[in-house]
């Protein structure tokens, strides 16, 4: 077991209360696992990836466990933290594109955050050189400033960074959206490479792209408003979603080979609750179609077959 | 309906505008009344640009646009303001749309005092309302809210609904769908079939292949300001023929195919692409015939490629 996550319960802290980004998240990854976290805007999965490496204010931490490779990390305590951070669990972040100082030469910021780490840059051109061969980055780019570099090699030199001290975990954060989708591909299957090679253990790929999922992540775990609402293996979510939110969602997209005259899709009524406040229960109840009088207690999120899990009243 | 005709946008860049930039080169199709065609391609093709030529938000550098059998490219200011009652259009990110100072509704009035002034307030309101429900929005939910107040696929039918009130033809609808959440932006898609199948003319950029297809008939693949392949979309996507468009259809994710084993050509050749095919430096079937610029030529009925493989030999390959 790589990733343990037990009733993570995260807020953030507003003048108006505290906002419920992620309550009571519990799940774990296999090791090699690559984990596709996908859901709504606003429906708290980049709140889930910071969590787990950067908890820092306005997040609050409120409970929770998380066991990396049965190593408890002290993910409340953002300096306790500090030894595991880009050695142990890594993050490509969303816009990665700008991640990189733009005042420093890329080649002179990858020793300036080796050198932090206290680990001897001279060691690491070699390796850094080879993983810059397998993204097919030229050499010259340790020469150039960020600006000089288009996003997808920006994109793909974030990469060679973040993984570049073999994590055992890395969250990428909305890698492949601001990609064209030639460089989309590139990315994504460099990523399945990458763990091929074992530079990385295991991923969590967080996307509101379902497509990009089905093509590299071993599992996917749907969120919907903070709450965890199903996980199975990419083909499970896919081909026989079982809950309500993932049926509607997957219904909802658009496929080569649809024709609106033909098929026509529906989306789902209604639009996601405020997490201010946030409704009692399942957090879908409102736009459900199959909810009824139970679904006002939170339904617990249990395994309904082997590696699916569920939180519906009526699957359980 | 809506003609182009070999239209270009050129931009100087460099030094005192030393070199030239072909944002669109040459680009000329078509759109019928009543159709949906889709304006594919990645960033910096000139999608954008083509979208706003047509709404001469931009100028031309050189081609004309047609629109019934007047030449748009030559109206005068004052004479604009009768196109756009007919042609408008609808952006990407529909927060940039609206000023965030003001009420939303603030772009209705504008309309009523621009377009409308005889008609009367109460009206005026009867026709905002109308025109509200007709893209699917509760107008109590949505009048008197500012921007911020509104999510992002209200806020995009919003706008929809403002181009509606005028009695508009040819709406360009440029990546609306790309801001909004999967489960909201299927209801903008269906949205625009409704208006298409009331004779609506859309051009629908995109550089999303599914969502294409979903609604459009007719497709215009563009890459780096060149059209290099247009047809109707059953066509095109069952029988892609350019090798960029292959590359294209072979690297769309898809929830229904797993990725086959298409090399995607990351690095540039050679950056010299001033002549022949814009593809050429990535294309994986160049030759040195490619140093000349290839022209669109009709393979089968209603569908084109810019490819030189594909010229001369008609036959062969429909």
């Amino acid at each position: 077991m790589s990733l343990s996550v037990q009733n993570l319960t995260v807020v953030y802290q507003t003048l108006h209360g505290d906002v419920r980004a992620l309550e009571k998240a519990s799940f774990s990854l296999k090791d090699g696992e690559i984990m596709g976290l996908a859901g709504e805007s606003g429906c708290g999965k980049t709140t889930l990836g910071n969590s787990l490496i950067l908890l820092a204010p306005p997040m609050r931490f409120v409970d929770g466990r998380v066991l990396l490779d049965n190593e408890e990390l002290p993910i409340w305590d953002t300096d306790r933290m500090d030894p595991f951070r880009f050695k142990k669990i890594s993050v490509i972040p969303q816009y990665a594109m700008n991640a990189m100082n733009p005042t420093r030469k890329i080649g002179q910021m990858t020793r300036e955050i080796l050198q932090a780490r206290k680990i001897d840059p001279g060691h690491m051109m070699t390796e850094i050189k080879r993983r810059l061969d397998l993204v097919e980055l030229p050499h010259k780019v340790l020469d150039m400033y960020p600006i000089e570099l288009s996003g997808g090699m920006k994109q793909r030199m974030v990469m060679v960074l973040s993984t570049l001290l073999n994590p055992s975990l890395l969250i990428a954060d909305e890698i492949t959206s601001a990609l064209d989708v030639s460089t989309q591909k590139a990315v994504a299957e460099m990523l399945v490479e990458f763990r091929r090679r074992e530079f990385v253990k295991s991923m969590i790929v967080i996307t509101h792209d379902m497509s990009i999922l089905y093509q590299i992540a071993d599992s996917i775990m749907i969120m919907y408003a903070g709450q965890l609402a199903e996980k199975a293996s990419t083909e499970v979510i896919i081909h026989d979603p079982r809950h309500p939110y993932t049926k509607l969602l997957i219904s909802s997209l658009p496929k080569v080979g649809v024709k609106v005259a033909e098929k026509r899709l529906t989306g789902i009524p209604g639009t996601p609750p405020m997490l201010l406040d946030p409704p009692i229960g399942c957090r879908f109840r409102d736009r459900c179609p199959v909810a009824f009088d139970k679904c006002t207690e939170v339904p617990p999120f249990i395994e309904v077959s082997e590696g699916h899990y569920v939180a519906c009243w009526k699957e359980s | 309906m809506l003609k182009l005709d070999g239209i270009s946008k050129i931009y100087r860049v460099g030094t005192f505008g030393s070199k030239e930039l072909r944002a669109v080169n040459n680009v000329s199709f078509d759109v019928h009344p009543g159709e949906v065609i889709s304006l594919i391609g990645e960033s910096g093709s000139g999608k954008s640009t083509i979208g706003k030529m047509i709404l001469r938000l931009i100028a031309i550098t050189s081609g004309k646009i047609f629109f019934g059998d007047q030449d748009i490219t030559a109206l005068k200011k004052s004479e604009l303001k009768s196109y756009y009652r007919l042609v408008q259009g609808v952006f990407q990110d529909p927060f940039c749309s609206l000023n965030p100072i003001f009420k939303a509704d603030r772009a209705f009035n504008i309309i009523h005092e621009e377009f409308y002034p005889d008609v009367k307030p109460k009206e005026w309101k009867g026709r905002v309302e109308k025109s509200l429900t007709d893209v699917g929005l509760n107008p109590p939910h949505v009048l008197g809210k500012f921007p911020h107040q509104l999510s992002g696929g209200q806020l995009q039918r919003f706008l929809i609904a403002r181009a509606l009130l005028l009695d508009i033809k040819f709406l360009v609808a440029d990546e609306i769908i790309s801001m909004l959440d999967a489960s909201t932006r299927i209801d903008v898609l269906n949205l625009l079939a409704d208006l298409k199948s009331r004779g609506l003319s859309i051009l629908f950029i995109t550089h999303d292949l599914s969502l294409g297809y979903y609604i459009s008939e007719r497709a215009v693949i563009l890459y780096r300001g060149c059209v290099l392949e247009m047809g109707t979309t059953d066509k095109i996507f069952s029988n892609p023929l350019h090798p960029y468009t292959k590359m294209l259809m072979a690297s769309v994710p898809r929830l229904d195919e797993k990725w086959g084993d298409v090399k995607v050509e990351l690095r540039a050749k050679t950056q010299d692409y001033s002549t022949g095919c814009v593809f050429y430096d990535r294309c994986p079937v160049a030759e040195p015939a490619c140093m000349s610029q290839p022209t669109l030529v009709e393979v089968e009925s209603d569908h084109s490629v810019a490819c030189i493989h594909f010229a001369g030999n008609f036959n062969s390959s429909g």
